[in-house]
C-alpha cells in the first residue's frame, strides 16, 4: 500500500495484528439523565502512543477522558488499562494522571509543592520526593520558579507546572484535556513539539483531548474523531486529511471541496463521478464505490492547480472565474466560480515572490487536479 | 470631564454620609470615653462634670481637672467585671466555634448543590434573617423551656426520664448564639465554597489524594478566608450579645453586653457603663480591623 | 457538580434548615393554640388575634415601629448609596480609611456600644429622646448595611456603561440617573428592604435611644416576655413574620419574573 503523506511511520503497533491494546474502551455507554454523552464507543490505544480525541464541543471526548480518570463512570460497557477492568476504582487509585484544562494548580501551594502533593500521597520517602521534584522542574526548565504560588507565574509556565505535577508520579497513562487551549498562538506551537519531546523522552501513552485540528494532527500518532458520541474515524494524522472516512471527517479536518454526484461508470482503474450540478470527474480513488450510487467526491484546495490558460495535461479541467482571491503570505486562495455557478476553492503556494502567472478578479481561469488527488465519500 | 456642577456633586456623594457617620458614629465614641471619666451623680444627666462652656475657658479647664480613672479602677476592683468580660469571650468563642461546626457542612452542601438550586437554599438561609431576631430567640424559650417542647420530644421518645435543664444555662445560650448567628457564618463560607474550582478537588484526587484527606488539604485551606470572615462575623456582635444571654442564660449568666445594660438601666450608672463600653470596644478593636481588611481586601478582588 | 451532590451534603442541608426553621414554625404554630400554656396545644384557636388587636399598647408601638421604619429605612437607603457610591468611585480622597472604617464598624458593633453612644450623643447635644432621636439612630446603623449592599453591586457595574452615556451626550448627573440608577436599583431596594427589617427588628438601640412615647414593637415584646411567654406575643410575632414572608415572597418573584423574561428574551435573541 502506498504511504499516504510524506511520513514514514515506523511506529505503529495499530497495524500489528497481534500487538495488544493498552487502553480499551469496550462499547462504553455514559449517559447523564436523557442526553447520550458516549454512545455504544469502542476504541483501542496502544502503549506509547500519542492519541488524540478530537471533535467540536460536547461530541463526549471530555467524558471519555474523565471515565478514564474515573472522574465518572460509564453507564454501560466496560473501560480496560492493560487489562485490568477499571469499574468501580476510585481517580485516587487510578496509574492515570491528568492534566487539566484549567490546569487546577493548588493556589494555596507553592510550584514545588504542586508537583510533590501526588507523590507525597504515594508516602514516598522524603529524599526521593526532593530528588523527583528537582528533575521535573528541570524537565519542564522552572528551576527557578520552585518557590512561586501559581498566581505568580505566566501561563506558559502555570502550563508546564501541571505538566510536571501529572508526569511526576510516572503514570502509565498522562491524559490531557485540551493542554494548549489557554496559551496563545505562538506558544502553543513551541509548546506542542515541547509535549511530544516529553512524550518521547518518558515513554509515556499520552490520551489528549483537543478541538483544535492543528495540535491534534501536529502531536498525535493517530485521531479519533468524535461526532455526537461516536467515533467518526480512527486513523493517522495523514490518513485523516488524505483519506477521510466521511464527509463528517472531510469536512470537519481542513478545508475541502466537495462534488456530491453519482457514479456513473465503474471500472478497475477508477470511477467517472457525474455531479449534480453537471460536472464530471474523473478519480482513481474510488474506493468501494459501485456504479450508480450516491457519493460525494472531496477534494482538498491546495491539489487543484489554477491557471489562466487551459492547461495541456491534466486528468480533469475545468473552466471558471475567479471570484474571490485571499493573499496569506505564504499561499494564495483562489476561489473559482464554475460555469454551473459552483464555487471551488484552490491554494497555491506561492514559493518565488513574483508569480509568473498572475490572476485577478473577473479573470478567465483554469483549474486542474490529477485523477488520484480527490477521494470518493460513500459515507 | 471637569463640570463645575459635577465638581460639586462629586464633593457631595463624599461629603454627607462622610459628616452624617462622623457626628452619628464617631463623635459619639468620644462622648462615651469624655463621660468614662466622669462621676456618677445625682442629676440629669446623672454624671459631672457635664462639661460646657457656661463657665467660660477657665472653668471648662477646671472641669477638665475633677476627670479621672476611678471608673476604670472600679472596674478592676471588682471582679464582676473581668469575670463578664472573660465569660463573653468564652462563650462568644464557643458559641463561633460550633456555629462554624453546624455552619460548614450546609455552606459545603450548598456550595455543591446543582446550580439551578443554589440561588433558592442560598434565600432559604438569609430568608430567618429578615424575621425579627427577638423572636427567633423567644422562639427558642417555648422549646428549651424545662416543660418546654424540646424536653416534652426527648420524654415521649424514652430518650431521657428527668426534664433537661437548658434554660438559663450556657448551653441555651450557645443555641441560641448558633441560631441566630448562623447565617451570618454560612454566607461567607459559602461564597468561598462556591467560587473554588471543582477541579482542584479532582485534580488532588487524581493525584492519588481519598476525598477526605483532599478536603483537609485542599477544600479547607482554600475556604480560610471564609472562615475567618464567618467567625469574626459571629463572634464580634455575640461578644456584647445582650438579647440572648438575657433571655435564654437567665440571671446566673454574667456577659459584658448584659453588664453595661444592667448598670444603664438598672443602676442608671452612665460613667461606669461608659468605661465598660470603652473596655469592650478595646476588646473588639483588634478582630473589627481583622474584618474590616478582610472586607477590603474582599472588595479588591472583586474589582 | 452532580455527582458530589452526595447524600452528606443532602442530609447536612436537610438538618441545617429544619434547625434554621423549626423554632419558627413552632412559633407560629402555637400562635394558633387555644390554650393559655404556650407549649401545649389545645386545640385550634384565633383568639390571641383578636385579644392583640384590642391590645391598645401593642398597637400604638406597632404604628410607631412601622413610622420609624419607613423614615428611616429611606433616609438610610438615600445615605448608603451615597456612602457606597463615595467607597466604590473615589478611591482617593482625603480621610477615605476611616471613612471606610466607619460604614464597616457598625455592621459588627456590639449594640449596647452603639446603643449607649448614640444616647450619649443625644444628651450631649441636649436632644429630648423620642420619636426623632429613635429615628436618627435607626438611619445611623441601617445606612451601613444599605451602604454594604449597594457597593457589592456597584463593584460589578461596568463603567464603560457610564463612559458610554457620556460619550453619547449625557451630563454626568444624567448619566448617574438615567444609566447607573436603573442599573443597581435592584440593590438599592433590597437595601431598602434590608435597612426596613433591620429598624423594625432592633431592640437594644432603640431601647437607649428612645424616649417616653416612643415604645417600639420589639420594645414591647421584651418587656412582655421578660414577664413570660403568652401566646398574645407568639400572634404578635406570627404576623411579623408573616409580613416579612410576604415581602421576601413577593421581592423573589417579580426578580423571578424578570429573571424568566429576560431568558426568554434572549432565547428569542437567538433564535431570530
Amino acid at each position: 500500500m502506498k504511504s499516504l503523506g510524506n511520513i514514514r511511520r515506523e511506529f505503529a503497533p495499530w497495524n500489528k495484528p497481534d500487538a495488544k491494546p493498552y487502553i480499551q474502551f469496550k462499547n462504553v455507554t455514559k449517559r447523564f439523565g436523557d442526553f447520550t454523552a458516549v454512545n455504544n464507543l469502542s476504541l483501542s490505544i496502544y502503549e506509547r502512543e500519542f492519541f488524540a480525541l478530537l471533535g467540536a464541543s460536547g461530541c463526549g471526548k471530555s467524558t471519555l477522558l474523565r471515565m478514564l480518570a474515573g472522574f465518572e463512570e460509564p453507564t454501560s460497557g466496560q473501560i480496560l488499562l492493560d487489562g485490568q477492568d477499571l469499574r468501580g476504582i476510585p481517580p485516587y487509585r487510578r496509574p492515570v494522571n491528568m492534566m487539566f484544562q484549567s490546569y487546577a494548580l493548588f493556589p494555596h501551594m507553592t510550584v514545588e509543592q504542586n508537583i510533590a502533593f501526588g507523590l507525597k500521597q504515594d508516602g514516598m520517602p522524603k529524599a526521593e520526593i526532593e530528588q523527583r521534584v528537582t528533575d521535573m522542574l528541570k524537565l519542564v526548565k522552572l528551576g527557578q520558579f520552585a518557590k512561586r504560588k501559581p498566581h505568580q507565574l505566566s501561563g506558559g509556565q502555570r502550563q508546564r507546572v501541571a505538566l510536571a505535577r501529572a508526569v511526576a508520579k510516572r503514570p502509565k497513562v498522562l491524559l490531557l484535556d485540551e493542554p494548549l487551549g489557554a496559551l496563545d498562538k505562538k506558544l502553543r506551537e513551541e509548546t506542542q513539539f515541547e509535549l511530544m519531546d516529553l512524550q518521547q523522552t518518558l515513554g509515556l501513552t499520552f490520551v489528549v483531548v483537543t478541538h483544535d485540528q492543528e495540535e491534534a494532527m501536529t502531536m498525535a500518532d493517530r485521531i479519533a474523531i468524535l461526532d455526537k458520541g461516536e467515533v467518526m474515524q480512527v486513523a493517522t494524522p495523514a490518513e485523516v486529511y488524505e483519506a477521510p472516512g466521511s464527509r463528517f471527517v472531510a469536512d470537519f479536518v481542513g478545508n475541502i471541496n466537495m462534488f456530491e454526484g453519482k457514479v456513473a461508470d465503474r471500472d478497475s482503474s477508477g470511477a467517472t463521478i457525474t455531479s449534480a450540478n453537471g460536472v464530471t470527474i474523473r478519480t482513481a480513488n474510488a474506493g468501494d464505490a459501485a456504479a450508480g450510487s450516491e457519493v460525494a467526491f472531496a477534494i482538498r484546495p491546495e491539489k487543484i492547480k489554477v491557471s489562466s490558460k487551459k492547461p495541456e495535461n491534466g486528468d480533469n479541467v475545468m473552466e471558471g472565474e475567479i471570484y474571490d482571491i485571499a493573499y496569506l503570505g505564504d499561499m494564495t486562495i483562489f476561489h473559482v466560480q464554475l460555469g454551473n455557478g459552483q464555487v471551488v476553492k484552490a491554494s497555491s503556494l506561492n514559493a518565488t515572490r513574483a508569480t509568473e502567472d498572475p490572476l485577478s478578479w473577473d479573470d478567465k481561469a483554469w483549474i486542474s487536479f490529477r485523477n488520484d488527488a480527490g477521494v470518493v465519500l460513500t459515507r | 470631564m471637569k463640570h463645575p456642577l459635577s465638581a460639586i456633586t462629586n464633593r457631595l456623594v463624599i461629603l454627607v454620609p462622610y459628616l452624617w457617620l462622623l457626628f452619628f458614629f464617631l463623635i459619639p465614641f468620644f462622648i462615651v470615653f469624655k463621660i468614662s471619666l466622669s462621676t456618677t451623680a445625682i442629676a440629669m444627666p446623672p454624671y459631672t462634670p457635664t462639661l460646657g462652656l457656661a463657665d467660660g475657658f477657665s472653668g471648662l479647664l477646671s472641669q477638665i481637672g475633677e476627670f479621672s480613672f476611678d471608673n476604670y479602677l472600679w472596674l478592676t476592683q471588682d471582679a464582676l467585671y473581668f469575670n463578664a468580660y472573660v465569660s463573653s469571650v468564652i462563650i462568644a468563642g464557643i458559641s463561633t466555634f460550633l456555629a462554624l461546626l453546624v455552619g460548614y457542612p450546609i455552606a459545603y452542601g450548598m456550595a455543591r448543590a446543582p446550580a439551578t438550586i443554589r440561588p433558592t437554599l442560598l434565600m432559604l438561609v438569609i430568608l430567618p434573617f429578615w424575621t425579627s431576631f427577638l423572636i427567633r430567640v423567644y422562639a427558642w424559650i417555648g422549646i428549651l423551656k424545662p416543660e418546654g417542647l424540646l424536653n416534652q420530644l426527648l420524654l415521649a421518645t424514652g430518650v431521657i426520664d428527668q426534664p433537661l435543664v437548658i434554660l438559663n444555662t450556657h448551653s441555651a445560650i450557645f443555641i441560641g448564639i448558633v441560631y441566630s448567628y448562623l447565617p451570618f457564618m454560612i454566607l461567607p463560607l459559602y461564597s468561598a465554597l462556591e467560587k473554588m474550582d471543582y477541579s482542584l478537588i479532582e485534580a488532588a484526587q487524581d493525584l492519588g489524594c481519598p476525598p477526605a484527606s483532599a478536603f483537609w488539604k485542599i477544600t479547607f485551606p482554600l475556604s480560610l478566608p471564609g472562615v475567618i470572615a464567618g467567625c469574626l462575623l459571629v463572634f464580634i456582635p455575640a461578644v456584647g450579645e445582650f438579647v440572648i444571654p438575657d433571655l435564654l442564660g437567665g440571671s446566673q449568666t454574667l456577659m459584658i453586653g448584659k453588664t453595661l445594660w444592667n448598670e444603664f438601666f438598672a443602676n442608671r450608672d452612665w460613667p461606669v457603663s461608659s468605661a465598660v463600653a470603652v473596655i469592650l470596644l478595646l476588646l473588639l478593636v483588634v478582630p473589627i480591623m481583622f474584618f474590616q481588611q478582610a472586607q477590603a481586601r474582599a472588595q479588591e478582588q472583586g474589582r | 457538580m452532580n455527582s458530589s451532590w452526595s447524600r452528606f451534603n443532602i442530609t447536612a442541608i436537610v438538618l441545617g434548615f429544619a434547625f434554621l426553621y423549626l423554632p419558627i414554625v413552632l412559633l407560629v404554630i402555637f400562635s394558633f393554640n387555644e390554650s393559655k400554656l404556650v407549649t401545649v396545644w389545645g386545640g385550634f384557636s384565633t383568639k390571641w388575634y383578636v385579644s392583640l388587636f384590642h391590645n391598645q399598647g401593642l398597637m400604638d408601638a406597632a404604628w410607631v415601629t412601622i413610622r420609624v421604619g419607613l423614615i428611616s429605612a429611606t433616609m438610610a437607603t438615600v445615605l448608603g448609596t451615597l456612602a457606597a457610591l463615595a467607597l466604590t468611585r473615589y478611591t482617593r480622597f482625603r480621610g477615605r480609611v476611616l471613612f471606610s472604617g466607619m460604614v464597616f464598624a457598625p455592621l459588627v458593633m456590639p449594640e449596647v456600644i452603639t446603643g449607649l453612644s448614640l444616647l450619649l450623643l443625644f444628651v450631649a447635644v441636649g436632644l429630648d429622646r423620642g420619636f426623632f432621636t429613635l429615628t436618627l439612630a435607626h438611619i445611623t446603623f441601617s445606612m451601613c448595611f444599605v451602604a454594604v449592599v449597594v457597593q457589592s453591586r456597584l463593584v460589578t457595574f461596568d463603567r464603560s456603561l457610564e463612559e458610554a452615556a457620556m460619550d453619547l451626550g449625557a451630563p454626568p448627573v444624567k448619566t448617574f440617573f438615567q444609566i447607573t440608577l436603573p442599573v443597581i436599583l435592584p440593590a438599592i431596594i433590597s437595601g431598602w428592604m434590608l435597612a426596613f427589617t433591620l429598624s423594625i427588628d432592633d431592640l437594644v438601640i432603640s431601647s437607649f435611644t428612645s424616649g417616653p412615647g416612643a415604645t417600639t414593637l420589639p420594645m414591647k415584646i421584651y418587656s412582655q416576655v421578660r414577664l413570660g411567654v403568652t401566646p398574645e406575643i407568639n400572634a404578635a410575632c406570627t404576623i411579623l413574620i408573616a409580613i416579612v414572608a410576604c415581602g421576601v415572597i413577593a421581592a423573589s418573584l417579580v426578580n423571578k419574573r424578570r429573571e424568566v423574561q429576560r431568558l426568554r428574551d434572549e432565547q428569542a435573541a437567538q433564535r431570530g
